[in-house]
């Protein structure tokens, strides 16, 4: 098995729904961290496996994974790993509730069909979900609006808005209201910068808001 | 006229044989009962590094060497042997002819016996009980309990192979440790049962069929046996495929001549006819062709088919091929959904191929690393 935390790289073919992070590594150890030694974990959107081999490696996690590309699927399966071609919107609901300890979704959420449909399905089968997904209450996202008038492209946010599969575009402030709205509980959340750095905005999410390019959080149902 | 075809002949199986017999689940009690089979690479001391490999309607034992009979090379060569997905350094690799079969397992073929277990010297013929795909598993069953494995590291198998992958990893879970069921179903679509029918009638429509006791004539219903192969063999391709070997092109003619024009592709399905006959029996086909369209999981489960692998301890590889239409990927898919809903550990790929259902026999190097990786990976957490 390859050293895993080494080894994260986005997967080869892209063109799918989640988008090239430079730094990976970094954001996917942010929640590797969060997750206990022997948890029960579905990685929705894996790529090729990175954090379930580590998952799998370093914490003895009992880790399974979903990927839409089939090569990159492929891939994880060739390197051993539990991963089923699949997708969030439509490969969730067959799961038997509280099947996982974790639900990740990595940077997908923003793609999919269903944000809201997905998020219920992960909280039914986990007893924690684990969400990360890019801000777009940036303040560069807000100035380049604001400034130019056309849709912001930036580093996170780089593709064309008639090509891009980011179709759910969404900021820290409102996906704190769609879990009050659903009733989660916020058991940790921080912003982190484009690196993967942990930003320190953890007190203010009005500033975590402005300033945080990426979110990641951790709920639990009610 | 053509000269009529005699049987093929008998050879010598390396078998097992079980003086108390299989219960069969149409309530015969099949005994003595015959096991065939062949195995390669070596069983490691622990006797943790079995893998069973199950064949499809028409194969065999034989999976990797010469056939006895054709000379062919063996049907899954391209994926076992030393340093091959199915490892034969690594792993010690079982596979047995299914009961009902023609190559040395209890059958249509063999002779028959009566209720005290004594030959009756004349074959079974159309006299051979039913038999389902757990029968099958079930005479596996003895024959790895007789090698003396109690758990399985891994089962293999694509088609009527991955039915019995998916019967063995229902019935004996705990004697399963990887189940690989490939390009196969959960149950026979009416589509495919409805093939196998024409398959059979062109058997039974054939002069020398003799109402299934051809064997009392010394000859075969070659006709209508290569008639059921070359239908068969139709839905074993693909468009695609049959484009690329054969386009419309003509045998030993550049332009039609409405005279004898032999398009390639009859030329082929004629050949892939002929020489079926020389290895397979008629009523063996008739007997799988049935096992195969009785096959439906879920029913045996109360018609829920995660119930047949509730609470599976099984790791499970599922893989399908994107032009396969007689095994679609949506049957992959619904086996692997009712695995999740069974909370098993699955892992499903499609591979994408323009070769169809045969593509599982063929040089598929994604396929091929995907098995390969998922047997290792099983492997290795076992230590073997």
């Amino acid at each position: 098995m390859p050293e895993a935390v080494g080894d994260i790289r986005p997967s080869p073919r892209r063109g799918d729904i989640r988008y090239v992070a430079k730094n990976m590594r970094l954001d996917l150890r942010l929640i590797a961290e969060m997750i206990p030694r022997g948890a029960r974990v579905l990685d929705i959107g894996c790529g090729d496996g990175a954090l379930l081999a580590h998952l799998t490696a370093e914490k003895g996690a009992d880790a399974r994974g979903i990927e839409i590309d089939m090569a990159a699927a492929t891939q994880a399966v060739a390197a051993g790993l539990a991963v089923i071609q699949g997708d969030a919107d439509n490969d969730l609901a067959v799961y038997p509730d509280g099947a996982f300890d974790f639900v990740v979704l990595s940077r997908t959420l923003q793609a999919v069909e269903k944000p809201r449909e997905v998020l219920r399905q992960m909280l039914r089968i986990g007893h924690h979900a684990i969400v990360s997904f890019p801000n777009f209450g940036h303040w560069l996202v807000r100035w380049q609006l604001i400034s130019t008038g056309r849709m912001p492209m930036t580093s996170t946010w780089h593709r064309a808005w008639y090509e891009t599969p980011n179709i759910h575009p969404c900021t820290i402030r409102d996906f704190f209201d769609l879990c009050a709205l659903d009733g989660y509980t916020v058991e940790q959340w921080l912003a982190v910068d484009e690196h993967g750095l942990k930003a320190p905005w953890r007190r203010s999410p009005r500033l975590a808001n402005l300033f945080g390019e990426q979110a990641l959080f951790q709920l639990r149902r009610g | 006229m053509p000269a009529p075809v005699a049987p093929f002949d008998q050879v010598d199986h390396q078998r097992a044989v079980f003086a108390d017999g299989l219960a069969l689940d149409c309530g015969t009690v099949l005994a003595p009962m015959a096991v065939a089979y062949r195995t390669y690479g070596r069983l490691n001391a622990a006797r943790s590094n079995a893998v069973l490999v199950c064949h499809a309607l028409t194969g065999d034992q034989y999976v990797a060497e010469p056939h006895p009979l054709t000379g062919r090379a063996g049907w899954w060569q391209t994926i076992l042997g030393p340093g091959k997905p199915l490892d034969t350094d690594r792993y010690f690799i079982i596979c047995a002819n299914v009961l009902g079969g023609c190559m040395g397992s209890t059958g249509p073929r063999e002779e028959m016996t009566d209720a005290t277990g004594r030959g009756l010297g004349r074959p079974w013929g159309t006299d051979f009980p039913n038999v389902t795909i757990r029968d099958m598993v079930r005479a596996q069953k003895l024959l790895t309990d007789h090698l003396g494995i109690s758990r399985l590291l891994g089962v293999v198998g694509g088609s009527m192979g991955g039915m019995q992958v998916l019967e063995w990893a229902a019935t004996f879970p705990d004697a399963v440790y990887a189940a690989a069921p490939i390009a196969t179903a959960a149950y026979h679509s009416a589509q495919n049962i409805a093939f196998h029918e024409v398959g059979r009638a062109a058997i039974h429509s054939d002069p020398d069929w003799n109402g299934g006791r051809y064997w009392a004539d010394g000859r075969v219903p070659a006709k209508g046996l290569s008639v059921a192969r070359m239908v068969a063999h139709i839905t074993y391709l693909s468009e695609q495929a049959l484009t690329r070997k054969f386009g419309r092109r003509l045998r030993g003619a550049s332009a039609v001549t409405f005279l004898e024009d032999v398009f390639e592709v009859e030329s082929y399905l004629r050949h892939q006819g002929s020489t079926f006959v020389q290895r397979f029996d008629a009523n063996s086909y008739l007997t799988i062709t049935r096992a195969m369209d009785y096959f439906d999981l879920a029913a045996e489960h109360g018609g829920n088919l995660a119930a047949a692998f509730r609470g599976t301890g099984s790791r499970f590889f599922v893989a399908s091929f994107s032009s396969d239409w007689l095994f679609p990927t949506s049957e992959s898919r619904a086996i692997v959904r009712a695995l999740n809903a069974a909370a098993a550990n699955v892992s499903f790929v499609e591979i994408a191929s323009d070769k169809g259902h045969d593509a599982f026999l063929l040089e598929e190097p994604d396929f091929h690393r995907a098995l390969g990786g998922f047997l290792a990976g099983c492997a290795d957490r076992l230590g073997v």
